[in-house]
């Protein structure tokens, strides 16, 4: 039984809510929200939409992380490398050579964060006009990579708000297959002028504190974040002892085939992603014992994703979107609720869903809206994006 | 235990005349430009004219070799659909770009932000062919193609998926490319290859049939590897599958300073085995490599290397086994392992 989950060891995470695991908890249960005006990003919608931004410049995390200050770092390399440091710290791992580790990242944003600041005016100084070379998406996983000195596999994934979610699973079948005995999992976004106007355009921002799966519910908060994931083989856990977060059991990815930007009414990639996820890790769906869901409450994700679960399940288990704490972080989403996740499952503890008032008229369901103890043993985290990739992960506690 | 993946079909469009055409070889472009378009096909039989209108070349390229690999690979639908590009919706991302600087963040159109993610071909080609299976794209740079294939045989492997669509997709856009000549040009070290795009999708399955060119034998990237280590860890691939002779071997020579890693394997270990480049002819973008494995396949099917491309002259009897080497600037290495079954 055990021979079939893929062990997590390690977490670290940024996000608007915190610096670092602890701040992230202690945030979560003192349903400390992490939206607020945008002040870093010179916008003109600055005033008008609340964001999850973290509150460091690009030069503060430049000295927390210890770097070369002339370099030209992007901010979703700044993000990525304080997560992905902290992840690697968490594990207890003090030779990264000592077992073959892989790196795979999600990004969205990637380079354009840098880009979208020289791209008109980019002869004045090297660093500027190097640009180019540092607008690729896997820019950010290289300079991950190269903090942590690993040379070895690593890839980097980009499938809209699903990305950090199939970076994870991809990760969890690298390591039962034996291609890599170790590999750090996640992703990183930051705030970017791109995004905050793409998602405007399409008029899914809201001006007020986001509400997941209500009936009033106008739209989305932009977050920017990062976590990442330690996952071991079971030879390294045995081997070296290691304590276990928690285990992958469970893992799907599907495509909605329906819409470029909308799901379908009745959340079919999320039916088929969630469904398959349960069987592959061999549960019933009467085992989900909490589910944190995308929940970005957008009119249209919170009705698919809701209709997907009732759909599902019978009673619907306690759910959540911890997106009112830390706005919806994009390609990192998927890692950022892992990190979640696991939490909630070594504190027996559900996050609430802020700011819920009024059920779906269409669905007649509830959120969890307070801090909520039960003991918790496998939970669903779901993750939908742009182009209809959803996937859903399963992370159960070591027993 | 990694399962047989068979390679049962290929589609190009590139720099070349490539697209349904069989006689390639005769006819190949000398480009003299520092940038090479890509050679389209008339796409209105391919793609549903309304569609296409909104579509922006990426997608349209991706959207018409996907469906040519397919109905040559006689798969109706995809188990998954994996997609690689460096670069991404390059043309549509500047367009948005633009339009928040010069016109203060107004008067955005979404259709260029929706269309600018990277993994909106392999949604397209899902949504085309209402394909609700797996779907994944990687954004790696030089090695985008690559980790899309290593994916297809996990899958395969892992008994998730018995046909596959796997490709490699880069346009050509506005300034970012320029900025890049720019770049290259002022530097002497640069590379002298054309900018260039294309997209090559290939159906791998589990099963052979009577179209099947190729076994998958390996494939492995590397973030970093030392010029000292280069040889070695070659060897190491190639002993890992079991093999000791290659027929050919492909290069990624770009004309820039870094060509010294395929020096040292074209001075030493593969000195006598017939070697071919591509990106003379192909041009440099993030998924070239899918033109070389494109080649790759085609020299299998001809057994001949046309001059344009043969680096050493050396002619082999046979062309059965083939060993594709990539790299750029240093870092993002990949070598794959083809082996004909033709």
């Amino acid at each position: 039984m055990r021979k079939n989950f893929v062990s997590i060891t390690g977490m670290g995470i940024i996000s608007s809510i915190g610096d670092n695991l602890e701040e992230n908890f202690s945030a979560l249960i003192n349903k400390k929200v992490g939206l607020d005006q945008i002040s870093h990003i010179n916008t003109i919608h600055k005033n008008k939409i609340k964001v999850g931004e973290i509150k460091h410049t690009n030069n503060e995390l430049i000295d927390l992380l210890c770097f070369n200050k002339n370099e030209n770092y992007s901010r979703t390399e700044l993000l990525g490398s304080i997560a992905a440091k902290e992840a690697i710290k968490h594990s207890g791992i003090k030779s990264i050579d000592k077992f073959k580790t892989g790196l795979i990242s999600a990004t969205s944003v990637g380079g354009m964060v840098r880009t979208e600041k020289f791209y008109l005016n980019s002869n004045s100084d090297d660093n500027s006009k190097n640009y180019v070379k540092n607008h690729h998406a896997g820019r950010s996983t290289e300079r991950i990579a190269d903090t942590l000195n690993i040379t070895d596999y690593i890839s980097t994934i980009s499938t809209a708000c699903s990305s950090a979610a199939n970076a994870i699973m991809l990760g969890a079948r690298m390591i039962k297959s034996k291609k890599l005995d170790r590999v750090i999992v996640g992703g990183t976004d930051s705030l970017a002028k791109f995004t905050i106007n793409g998602f405007n355009t399409l008029m899914l921002l809201s001006e007020k504190e986001c509400m997941p799966f209500d009936a009033n519910r106008n739209g989305l908060n932009l977050g920017e974040g990062a976590a990442y994931l330690v996952l071991e083989s079971e030879e390294i856990i045995n081997k070296e002892k290691k304590k276990v977060l928690a285990n992958i059991s469970g893992y799907a990815n599907a495509n909605d085939a329906f819409h470029q930007t909308g799901s379908s009414d009745k959340g079919n990639g999320a039916f088929i992603a969630i469904n398959k996820a349960i069987k592959s890790a061999k549960i019933k769906k009467e085992d989900i014992d909490y589910i944190n869901m995308h929940g970005t409450a957008t009119i249209n994700n919170d009705l698919s994703e809701g209709a997907a679960i009732k759909r599902i399940f019978d009673p619907i288990p306690p759910f959540s979107s911890t997106k009112p704490y830390t706005g919806h972080t994009l390609a990192a989403a998927g890692a950022i609720e892992a990190v979640f996740s696991i939490l909630a499952l070594n504190n027996n503890t559900i996050f609430p869903n802020l700011n819920f008032k009024n059920k779906m008229p269409e669905l007649n369901i509830s959120p969890v809206t307070e801090i909520t103890q039960k003991n918790l043993k496998n939970v669903l985290s779901n993750s939908f994006g742009f182009g209809g990739n959803c996937t859903a992960l399963i992370f159960s506690k070591n027993e | 235990m990694n399962k047989t993946c068979y390679i049962n079909s290929a589609s190009s469009i590139s720099s070349q005349n490539t697209f349904r055409n069989n006689n390639f070889f005769e006819k190949i472009i000398i480009h003299k430009e520092k940038i090479a378009n890509a050679i389209e096909p008339n796409y209105s039989k391919i793609i549903n004219p309304i569609s296409i209108r909104r579509m922006s070349k990426i997608t349209k390229m991706g959207i018409a070799t996907a469906k040519s690999a397919l109905k040559k690979g006689n798969i109706m639908m995809p188990d998954a659909i994996i997609t690689g590009t460096g670069m991404g919706c390059l043309k549509d991302s500047e367009k948005f770009l633009k339009s928040i600087i010069e016109n203060n963040e107004k008067f955005l159109s979404p259709t260029e932000f929706i269309q600018s993610t990277h993994n909106t071909v392999g949604s397209q080609i899902a949504l085309n062919l209402k394909c609700k299976n797996y779907n994944m794209t990687y954004v790696h740079g030089s090695i985008s193609f690559e980790l899309a294939l290593i994916d297809s045989q996990l899958l395969i492997s892992e008994n998730q998926a018995n046909n596959i669509l796997v490709g490699g997709i880069d346009e050509l856009g506005g300034k970012i490319v320029d900025d890049t000549l720019v770049l290259e040009n002022d530097n002497e070290n640069g590379i002298n290859v054309p900018l260039s795009e294309g997209s090559h999708f290939f159906t791998i399955s589990s099963r052979k049939n009577a179209n099947s060119l190729a076994i998958l034998k390996g494939i492995e990237i590397y973030h970093k590897i030392s010029k000292n280590d280069i040889s070695n860890k070659l060897n190491l691939f190639l002993k890992k599958n079991k093999f000791n002779k290659i027929d050919v071997i492909i290069l990624g020579f770009n004309g820039d300073i870094w060509d010294k890693y395929y020096k040292i394997l074209t001075d030493n270990l593969f000195k006598n085995t017939p070697q071919v480049q591509y990106k003379n002819i192909s041009g440099e973008f993030s998924t070239s490599s899918s033109f070389g494995l494109w080649l790759g396949l085609e020299l299998i099917k001809k057994q001949n290397i046309p001059k344009e491309v043969s680096l050493n002259n050396i002619k082999s009897n046979k062309i059965n086994t083939i060993l594709l080497v990539n790299q750029f600037k240093g870092t993002q290495f990949s070598f794959v392992l083809i082996e004909s079954i033709i």
